[in-house]
């Protein structure tokens, strides 16, 4: 991003907010599974639903600097309302996204009163320790969710009454794109916004914002609830196209994912987690055949190298290349 | 036996095991804030040695000890050298993805060479078995256990209390910056504090083979218990961390000895309350 000398910050915003080349290039791109990959499409939707849930964390990590290591509470708090719905006879599927955000969302700005108060190592481990509880919790009502089985009898109804779920994962895919592009637009617009601008204000200097009048617990109570919300969507879609929900949706394993994910692609710019999300999520099924454990080991690799070379994840290394080469990006 | 008694005694036991995992980590921790979530891999490190020097060169159990020891604190100060020394001075988060990579490269490491089943220990004839006390059963290895750490944890006291390498210590974990302005080479200090942190918990390791068992996921699972036992007891703290994993080992017996429904919940409960009351642990000061 270059940054010319611009006084006026609506004029700065302004700026930010036209779309470029490559974003449209990017959302134009994310049609061509239809054309080129139709065996694939059960893969892409699970991938969109990936991207939209790491672009929550990055709403919190990438622009609060808020570091979580419980986001997966939210996705699964999202899953297990939207399957719970659906396992006792409602399964219409968009009041079931509305229902799981609520449900995200309320436990989200619970949770965000305790998350405005820490930071540091001590932030990290309520994260943590929120997510623990909540799995265990899980665990324990297994008459409510089925515990470590998971949960059974998902059953989605055709989308707005017409679009069956099919087993090429054509309306899955056709759904979860939709959902992620029409909450791309409304995070974009968020961190574009002079509330976004505060966000990345906490960021940088977080004892220095109440300095200007920002009211900063309150900022990041706002924007935890939102990607709370967001978490929450993408768990409910995950239940809903594949019709199971599991504690594997609550887990640390999930949080760790999806953190890796974003760092991959880089915070802070909203596309990283997406752009994390699909080499992530590809490579991962390149590689299915190989054990898990031997899985992890790349992934551990990866992290020592993306943290050692590339801090900025792929898209902050690119945009420095394009700066080196002095393309405007 | 009572059940109670039999509860705390296997509590303080399995207490002590995490204090001896821990420690390291909260003083290293206290000194530079850098948040090294690869400490149980130096505690699995240690298990695998002993368990390699005892079955594949049928080294004595009490010899192999000594060895996880210097092993776990070499590897360390290996790694301290390649990676972690480049960033002391940067976030949390770059903090904890590196270390978090460390241990999933070493949990792969350790299910590639020994599997992912859990490794025997054939402990020597006289650490088997239980002895008659008061009318209490004690299991002669938990006793050994207890004796060992509580040896451990007089010389670690002993040495920060009384040496000057210990008023060093002291010195850079209350103030870093002012340390090393009285001449005080804190780099020189925190290598040895963190080679020595890293043994202790690699001897950890080596003891929790019998009680607890030793697989890959190891590094993770008792990571958890370390993190809680650390931000719990306070950073820097040696008697903070020693009273946190005294209350979290008894209470997480007790658990799961009358509650097993509950699991692990009230641990994590209790965690998250402690840490709302008392940000900085109960020992802490920052």
């Amino acid at each position: 991003m270059t940054t010319q000398a611009i006084a006026d910050p609506h004029e700065f915003l302004k700026a930010q907010i036209r779309w470029r080349c490559s974003e449209i290039a990017f959302w134009l791109a994310t049609l061509l599974p239809f054309v080129l990959a139709p065996n694939y499409l059960v893969l892409a939707s699970q991938i969109a639903i990936t991207a939209l849930f790491a672009m929550s964390l990055d709403l919190i990590l990438g622009y609060a600097g808020i570091v979580s290591l419980g986001h997966a509470a939210y996705f699964g708090v999202g899953s297990y309302t939207a399957g719970l719905m659906s396992a006792h006879g409602w399964g219409e599927p968009l009041t079931g996204l509305m229902a799981a955000a609520a449900a995200a969302g309320l436990f989200g700005y619970l949770t965000s009163f305790i998350i405005a108060r820490f930071r540091h190592l001590a932030l990290i481990m309520i994260t943590l320790g929120i997510g623990l509880v909540l799995v265990e919790a899980a665990n324990s009502a297994s008459w409510l969710t089925g515990g470590f089985d998971g949960l059974q009898g998902i059953h989605t109804w055709p989308i707005l009454g017409k679009f069956g779920l099919d087993l090429y994962g054509y309306t899955a895919y056709s759904y979860s794109l939709t959902v992620l592009f029409a909450i791309f637009l409304i995070a974009r617009r968020l961190i574009h916004s002079p509330f976004g601008l505060a966000l990345r204000g906490i960021r940088e200097n977080g004892p220095r914002m109440p300095a200007i009048g920002a009211p900063t617990r309150e900022h990041i109570r706002t924007v935890y609830t939102i990607a709370a919300v967001i978490a929450g969507v993408a768990g409910a879609m995950l239940a809903q196209t594949t019709e199971t929900v599991s504690l594997e949706s609550l887990g640390f394993q999930r949080s760790a994912d999806v953190l890796v994910m974003l760092i991959l692609g880089g915070t802070g710019r909203l596309y990283g987690g997406l752009i994390g999300a699909i080499v992530y999520m590809v490579a991962r099924d390149q590689f299915s055949g190989l054990n898990p454990q031997y899985w992890y080991f790349w992934i551990g690799l990866l992290l020592i190298a993306v943290v050692m070379l590339l801090p900025n994840g792929i898209l902050g290394g690119l945009s420095l290349l394009a700066a080196r080469l002095g393309i405007k990006s | 036996m009572p059940p109670v008694f039999g509860v705390i005694f296997d509590g303080v036991a399995y207490g002590m095991l995490l204090f001896l995992m821990s420690v390291g980590l909260s003083v290293t921790l206290g000194m530079m804030n850098f948040v090294n979530l690869a400490h149980c891999s130096f505690a699995m490190l240690g298990g695998y040695v002993t368990v390699t020097l005892m079955n594949a060169l049928g080294w004595p159990f009490l010899a192999t000890l000594p060895a996880a020891f210097v092993a776990a604190a070499a590897a360390s100060v290996v790694l301290e050298r390649i990676f972690f020394r480049r960033f002391y001075n940067s976030s949390d988060l770059e903090q904890c993805l590196l270390t978090i990579g460390i241990v999933f490269v070493s949990i792969a490491a350790a299910a590639y060479i020994y599997g992912t089943d859990e490794q025997p220990v054939q402990l020597p004839p006289f650490l088997r078995g239980s002895t008659h006390f008061l009318g209490l059963d004690l299991a002669i290895y938990r006793l050994f256990l207890i004796a060992t750490a509580m040896l451990i944890t007089i010389l670690l006291v002993v040495t920060v209390e009384a040496t000057r390498f210990g008023a060093q210590v002291r010195a850079a974990v209350n103030n870093q910056r002012m340390a090393r302005g009285l001449g005080i080479d804190v780099d020189r200090l925190f290598a040895l504090t963190f080679a020595l942190g890293s043994g202790l918990a690699g001897l950890g390791g080596a003891l929790a083979i019998q009680m607890v068992g030793l697989d890959p996921s190891f590094a993770l699972t008792y990571l958890i218990y370390v993190l809680i036992v650390v931000s719990v007891g306070g950073l820097g703290s040696i008697a903070g961390s020693f009273a946190a994993a005294m209350l979290l080992g008894v209470s997480d017996i007790a658990g799961k000895y009358y509650v097993p429904a509950i699991g692990a919940f009230l641990i994590y409960l209790v965690m998250l309350v402690l840490l709302m009351w008392r940000p900085t642990g109960l020992f802490g000061r920052r």
